[in-house]
């Protein structure tokens, strides 16, 4: 439990070693190359593939069309194209999933190293946290959304709002189970003599927080951030998938499969395509989870 | 074990609480005083009875302590009005649904026997595929078995039901025309042919959930089982000469399923809301649906009580599960 990679004082060979180890586990790799050409896609696609401009005459023309040379996943009922659409989509999604991960990790984090460090904070920080867990997430996140759509919208315009607000909600909804872990973590490490000698010299709690204990959690944070992400994005999809997500001119994938539901009978393609893209991308986030869980443990790690 | 149990049945009152405010403030505090969006359907009278009865113009507490008294005084008591014909309610303004003029209570009620038959039956299907799997992947550890179960796991996990399902929609219901592609809530089960078309329309959204849920238990219960066949016992009953069907069976099986049933517990109230998004898809008419329907009609009430249904049904499993586990696993006593 203790015995965190980090406390080893060698960190180049640590870290090869940890990549050694990550390299065995078949799943986490064939997450890692299948997450880097879907990012790779979504951030270099855009001004390798670069759409038509059509009048809107011509594009109700070309509506619907199946795959062809000129529209490679084909059309959607506006006449747009799919694939550029797509990675439009993807690009959305992927932020989502990393934005709402980096909110909800900064705050599981400080709450658990609070309510770790500080024994008088543990009690109520700890009965937040089950509060929050006992919150039911989806019907709260959909409220939230209703009530303050348009409001911020009005604000800060309908894109960014939107993303602002989904963000925000997801993050400040996920973060219980990163402060449970980070916690429990802290509570052994506190007891550790290092601590003890940094605490004997007069190190401030400040200090010894960011010096000592900060980098021995960063390998358990790690991997619940990658859970998160894949939260994050599957909560995301959701929501659009009900209809209280992103507007339709500033898609995510959930978004695009939301619009392809109605034309799913004659069009399946236009549900399959974003839908894969969800599936593919949780699933290879949450195998490269798994693989790093196993490549930061040191009690697996070299067997 | 009770003065256990009592003690975390005082525990949720205050975490209820807590829940409901967040909840009451959550709409309390959102742009718009929600008395002003009454929508002008209400008739005037109706209006000023239910302004009244949740004091619009007094101070935030007020307004909250009035809404939970018609939450758990007024409506329990319309309740026992309804089982034992008394007048305990008196006539006090309910909780009334924006959209549909009549009480929020009465539209649960009349929509929960949709959520529970396809929401239950899928659990059951889901725990009946998930133990098997879980328990052969775990007896054959590493098999070619396991690996396919820790695939088909970590695609239950990976590939969310609105996706599942549109999948299912479009290979069983257009394609291969075996089911149909919207729930009936109509239906009425009268002879074996409508019977066959209940089962034939529960079908995808079963099988839906039933899977998404069979990933995550029989992942729990491949873990429990590994845990306990290392455990001494194990070897002893096998050093007593005892059948391999006894020991896996009898003795490790029993004592594996003491945390997966907790964990069967706990993940009930998830049910509920994930059943938000396969009663959207398939048009069941259930209580997911009706949150939906809800909120693109701005019903506040509505979607207040369903919300903090909702919390209710996860603070209730989570004590559940805390004592079924002290119950079934004697080594576990919280006195």
């Amino acid at each position: 439990m203790t015995d965190t990679s980090a406390a080893i004082p060698k960190a180049p060979s640590q870290r090869r070693a940890i990549w050694q180890q990550f390299r065995t586990h078949k799943g986490a790799l064939f997450g890692l190359i299948v997450l880097a050409i879907l990012t790779l896609a979504v951030l270099l696609g855009p001004y390798l593939w670069v759409s038509e401009k059509l009048s809107v005459a011509q594009a109700i023309k070309l509506k619907n069309q199946g795959p062809s040379l000129r529209f490679p996943l084909g059309t959607d009922q506006l006449g747009r194209d799919m694939l550029a659409r797509m990675m439009l989509a993807g690009r959305i999604s992927l932020a989502v999933g990393f934005v709402a991960m980096a909110i909800a990790i900064t705050l599981g984090t400080f709450v658990g190293i609070l309510a770790g460090f500080f024994r008088r904070l543990d009690g109520p920080l700890m009965r937040l946290t089950d509060m929050f867990l006992a919150l039911p997430l989806i019907p709260l996140l959909l409220v939230m959304v209703m009530l303050f759509r348009d409001r911020i919208a009005s604000l800060i315009g309908p894109e960014l709002g939107a993303f602002m607000l989904i963000v925000f909600a997801i993050g400040i909804t996920s973060w219980m189970q990163t402060a449970r872990i980070v916690r429990g973590e802290v509570l052994a490490l506190k007891e550790r003599e290092y601590v003890l000698a940094a605490r004997s010299i007069g190190t401030a709690p400040l200090g010894i927080i960011l010096r000592h204990i900060l980098p021995n959690v960063i390998s358990p944070v790690m991997v619940a951030a990658t859970l998160e992400i894949a939260g994050a994005i599957i909560t995301e999809s959701v929501l659009s998938f009900l209809g209280l997500g992103f507007p339709p001119d500033f898609p995510t994938w959930g978004r695009l499969l939301y619009d392809g539901l109605q034309y799913m009978q004659v069009y399946p393609e236009r549900v399959i395509w974003p839908g894969l893209a969800i599936s593919l991308t949780v699933l290879s986030v949450n195998y490269i989870g798994d693989g790093l869980r196993d490549a930061l443990d040191p009690r697996i790690r070299g067997r | 074990m009770l003065t256990f149990t009592l003690r975390r049945l005082l525990l949720a009152i205050p975490t209820l609480l807590v829940i409901s405010l967040v909840i009451f403030l959550l709409v309390d505090l959102a742009p718009g005083s929600p008395m002003s969006e009454i929508p002008l359907t209400v008739p005037p009278d109706v209006r000023q009875r239910m302004i009244e009865a949740l004091g619009a113009d007094q101070p935030v507490f007020v307004r909250y302590f009035l809404w939970l008294r018609q939450f758990f005084w007024v409506e329990p008591a319309y309740l026992l009005d309804g089982w034992f014909g008394t007048n305990l309610a008196g006539g006090e303004q309910r909780i009334l649904s924006w959209q549909s003029r009549s009480p929020v209570f009465t539209i649960i009620g009349q929509r929960i026997p949709q959520t529970l038959t396809v929401i239950g039956t899928a659990y059951i299907v889901g725990i009946l595929i998930a133990l098997p799997i879980g328990i052969y992947s775990a007896y054959r550890q590493y098999s070619w078995f396991d690996q396919a179960g820790t695939l088909f796991a970590m695609i239950g996990f990976s590939v969310p039901t609105f996706f599942s399902g549109t999948l299912f929609i479009i290979i069983f219901a257009v394609w291969l025309g075996w089911f149909p592609t919207k729930y009936d809530t109509n239906l009425a089960v009268t002879d074996w042919a409508s019977f066959v078309k209940q089962v034939q329309q529960m079908a995808l959204p079963v099988m839906t959930l039933g899977l998404a849920n069979a990933a995550a238990i029989s992942r729990f219960m491949r873990s429990s089982m590994l845990d306990n066949m290392a455990q001494d016992y194990v070897r002893t009953a096998r050093a007593k000469g005892m059948s391999e069907r006894t020991v896996i069976l009898k003795h490790v099986l029993r004592n594996s399923l003491i945390p997966v049933v907790t964990v069967i517990a706990l993940g009930i109230p998830a049910i509920f809301g994930g059943a938000i998004i396969t009663e959207n898809l398939f048009g069941v008419n259930g209580i997911g649906a009706a949150l939906i329907l809800a909120i693109h009609a701005s019903d506040l009430p509505m979607v207040q009580t369903l919300a903090f249904i909702f919390a209710v049904l996860i603070v209730v499993f989570n004590l559940i599960a805390d004592i079924l586990y002290g119950l079934l696993d004697p080594r576990i006593r919280y006195d």
